[in-house]
């Protein structure tokens, strides 16, 4: 009460006003940096300038020349640099989806098993997560890639443990079915499915709330996921050619290549990541007290129900925000592709830079895209986790 | 490995951010005096060309290269200190001033010496891609690779020459691009590749030091012309004079049949030509803002192009690569030097 009755505005000096004094800092910092960034970006200019070094982004509509060894959309060396560039971004894009989940999962397991209490599989848990965290995720990298090249065979001699499947030097190598009409259908099946999913869920949620009765709807869901686009594949003509890997000249032609270069990649940022996730979801299962458990126990919910309705929501709270940067981290370090010489984002770059000794534009390329691809996966995140903060009433 | 090459890159373009007027016309040279050495870019894994032997002593071609410049500016061959580059750090470096000259088995192409901002001295090197396979496979021409999964180092002309080779003979590849030449090598070596290319001396120089050099041939096939040159930054006219000159009194002094054994001998002739390169009758030292004895520190220091090349990847070195097109004009080869006076 005291405060309020002194005579706050008229009498008190521009400096003693803390409100206006932090205006002022501010402008002050926000002042500076800007000032700072215009020094450094002009005396780049006038650097480059002087050395009579190219500069700008005119080289994204020339033509690319170099030819890239895995690509998921149809590439060649005729192509622009900006169509090599979207190649990186696909593949770095590829590898770090794979990746994200597969860690999410192996993690998952991983910091289960950690708690279980047979001792066997609660030691050698602790042991991987020791082991693989403390190995700098290069060095993996090597060892997997090293493994590939030096333990497999070569395509002549091929390893062929299922018909139509070989393991050599050169990838895994398998067959897909041969492109159809079919297969878009299944595509499109799968995805009403998904939405169907979606509906039933809301549906199901609604009546469980107002008659209390339970509807089975994990079995529904998978029963339409696999049904429908099992019907799609019949009314396509059901079409069962395939498109079978052949040993031609040197190499494998026909079917599907994962290549070694891809398969160490995955595994290293993999086996890596998944041993910090492992420890991540072991803390969050720990930060829930086992009276929680006891309590749904002594209300005769089953085993699975007590680890999804009680201990998992709460859980994930603690989970969420240090898997987030694990996650990221995963992302980021899928840059080291270029060690094992899978054409990832910074791969394609780095010999883009080097054909156009463009550096400075292709570093901040590389900057704008892991920045692109972190905020975005923070924001999903971060949204995740809104939804499954605990809802206080 | 690769994390410390891109935070040099990194580091690079934050120095080119953050420092002003850094690189003015005419000033490397002080710059060089001052410091006491010359900062030459090597290649750092590269027998013959650019690599430290067992007892951490740097040796090869593009080093000597470097030695002939430092006899040049300090009448000292040692007084010189090497900074291994890959091929994607090379150019930024020099660029961004971290070295003073390249002696990186660098091929010059327009784009380098325009885009870039780099200028070229004269070749030290004229070489090719080629191509190198295992003898098990029994190929005898390039043209027969197609299908074939081939091992490329990034950042070179040897990518583009590679798509350009097989583009034209409309045959498919498929490249594996590995950043660190040794650990390219291990792969191909162990079989991840039917074909290893790149310049046809590292080609010679990675067979020369692999663990069953005579399990593998090079194929004939050369598919590019590459003159490797020493490069520089754009702009310093008399430091690009000085490592132009630094290499072509190697070449003139082969061509005179001066020697690092008879040089001192040498000052003693008769003949004018001979009397000028050694900077026994003067001006051209000083032409070049350097001691007269320049010439006559490189000879007696590092040797003439002759005993270098012969002493690095010459017939009787594991590489045994002929002297070629690097041969004297005088003997069928490249190798020529205008007039010093």
């Amino acid at each position: 009460m005291a405060l309020k009755q002194l005579p706050a505005s008229k009498n008190t000096s521009f400096w003693q006003d803390p409100d206006k004094r932090s205006i002022i800092y501010q402008v002050f910092t926000l002042g500076t940096v800007l000032m700072i960034g215009y020094y450094l970006f002009s005396n780049v200019q006038a650097n480059l300038e002087r050395q009579s070094i190219a500069t700008g982004f005119g080289f994204l509509d020339k033509e690319a020349a170099f030819e890239i060894g895995e690509s998921m959309i149809n590439y060649s060396a005729a192509d622009t640099y900006t169509k090599a560039l979207f190649v990186g971004i696909l593949n770095t894009l590829k590898v770090s989806f794979i990746g994200i989940i597969l860690t999410v999962f192996l993690g998952t397991v991983i910091g289960v098993a950690r708690l279980s209490s047979n001792w066997l599989i609660a030691k050698a848990a602790a042991i991987y997560i020791e082991v693989l965290q403390d190995i700098p995720i290069l060095l993996q990298l090597f060892l997997w890639y090293a493994i590939f090249y030096q333990f497999f065979p070569s395509p002549h001699q091929a390893l062929n443990p299922v018909d139509g499947v070989f393991i050599c030097n050169r990838g895994l190598v398998f067959g897909i079915p041969e492109s159809h009409p079919a297969h878009t259908y299944m595509l499109i099946a799968l995805l009403i499915a998904g939405i169907g999913i979606f509906f039933l869920r809301r549906w199901a949620g609604k009546r469980q709330a107002e008659t209390g009765k339970i509807f089975p709807l994990f079995s529904v869901s998978l029963l339409l996921v696999i049904l429908l686009p099992l019907a799609a594949w019949f009314a396509g003509g059901a079409p069962t050619a395939m498109n079978t890997p052949e040993l031609r000249g040197f190499n494998f032609t026909g079917g599907l290549n994962v290549s070694p270069e891809f398969t160490a990649l995955l595994m290293g940022l993999v086996l890596y990541t998944a041993a910090f996730v492992a420890e991540i979801v072991r803390a969050g299962i720990q930060s829930v007290n086992h009276g929680q458990t006891e309590a749904a126990m002594s209300i005769g919910l089953k085993q699975g129900k007590i680890l999804n309705l009680v201990i998992l929501p709460q859980a994930l709270r603690v989970i969420i925000p240090p898997l987030t940067s694990q996650l990221l981290n995963l992302t980021k370090n899928s840059s080291l592709a270029v060690a094992i010489g899978f054409p990832d984002f910074v791969a394609v770059t780095n010999t883009t830079i080097n054909q156009t000794g463009q550096a400075i534009e292709g570093i901040a390329m590389i900057m704008a895209v892991y920045l692109i691809i972190s905020l975005s996966t923070s924001v999903y995140m971060n949204w995740y986790n809104q939804k499954s903060k605990l809802v206080e009433r | 490995m690769k994390r410390s090459g891109k935070i040099s890159v990194i580091a690079i373009i934050v120095l080119m951010l953050a420092l002003p007027n850094l690189l003015i016309a005419g000033e490397t040279l002080d710059s060089v005096k001052k410091k006491g050495f010359v900062t030459v870019g090597v290649n750092g894994s590269l027998f013959g060309f650019g690599q430290p032997d067992e007892k951490g002593a740097w040796k090869g071609l593009d080093v000597d290269t470097g030695r002939a410049i430092a006899s040049a500016v300090f009448g000292d061959a040692s007084k010189v200190k090497f900074i291994p580059l890959t091929a994607v750090q090379r150019f930024t470096a020099l660029q961004s001033g971290e070295i003073d000259v390249l002696c990186r088995n660098a091929t010059r192409t327009l784009s380098r010496d325009t885009a870039m901002g780099l200028n070229f001295a004269t070749v030290n090197y004229y070489d090719g891609q080629g191509f190198m396979v295992s003898k098990k496979l029994g190929i005898k021409s390039a043209k027969e690779l197609d299908g074939a999964t081939i091992c490329v180092l990034p950042g070179t002309t040897t990518e583009q020459n590679a798509a350009d080779f097989f583009r034209s003979h409309g045959l498919k590849w498929k490249p594996v691009v590995i950043e660190q030449t040794s650990e390219l090598a291990k792969a191909f070596f162990a079989g991840r590749c039917v074909c290893l290319t790149s310049d046809a001396s590292q080609l010679a120089g990675t067979r020369a030091v692999s663990p069953n050099p005579d399990d593998y041939m090079i194929l004939p096939d050369i598919i590019s012309k590459e003159p490797l040159a020493p490069a520089v930054r754009h702009g310093d006219d008399q430091w690009r004079d000085i490592v132009d000159f630094a290499v072509l009194a190697m070449i003139n002094a082969e061509e005179l049949e001066i020697t690092s054994q008879n040089v001192d001998d040498m000052l003693k002739s008769k003949n004018p030509k001979i009397q000028r390169f050694l900077g026994v009758t003067e001006g051209n030292g000083k032409s070049l803002g350097l001691d007269e004895k320049f010439a006559y520190n490189i000879i007696k220091q590092v040797g003439n192009y002759g005993e270098v090349f012969e002493r690095n990847v010459g017939v009787n070195t594991p590489l045994g690569i002929e002297r070629g097109l690097n041969a004297l004009w005088t003997d069928g080869g490249l190798m020529y030097s205008p007039p010093f006076k």
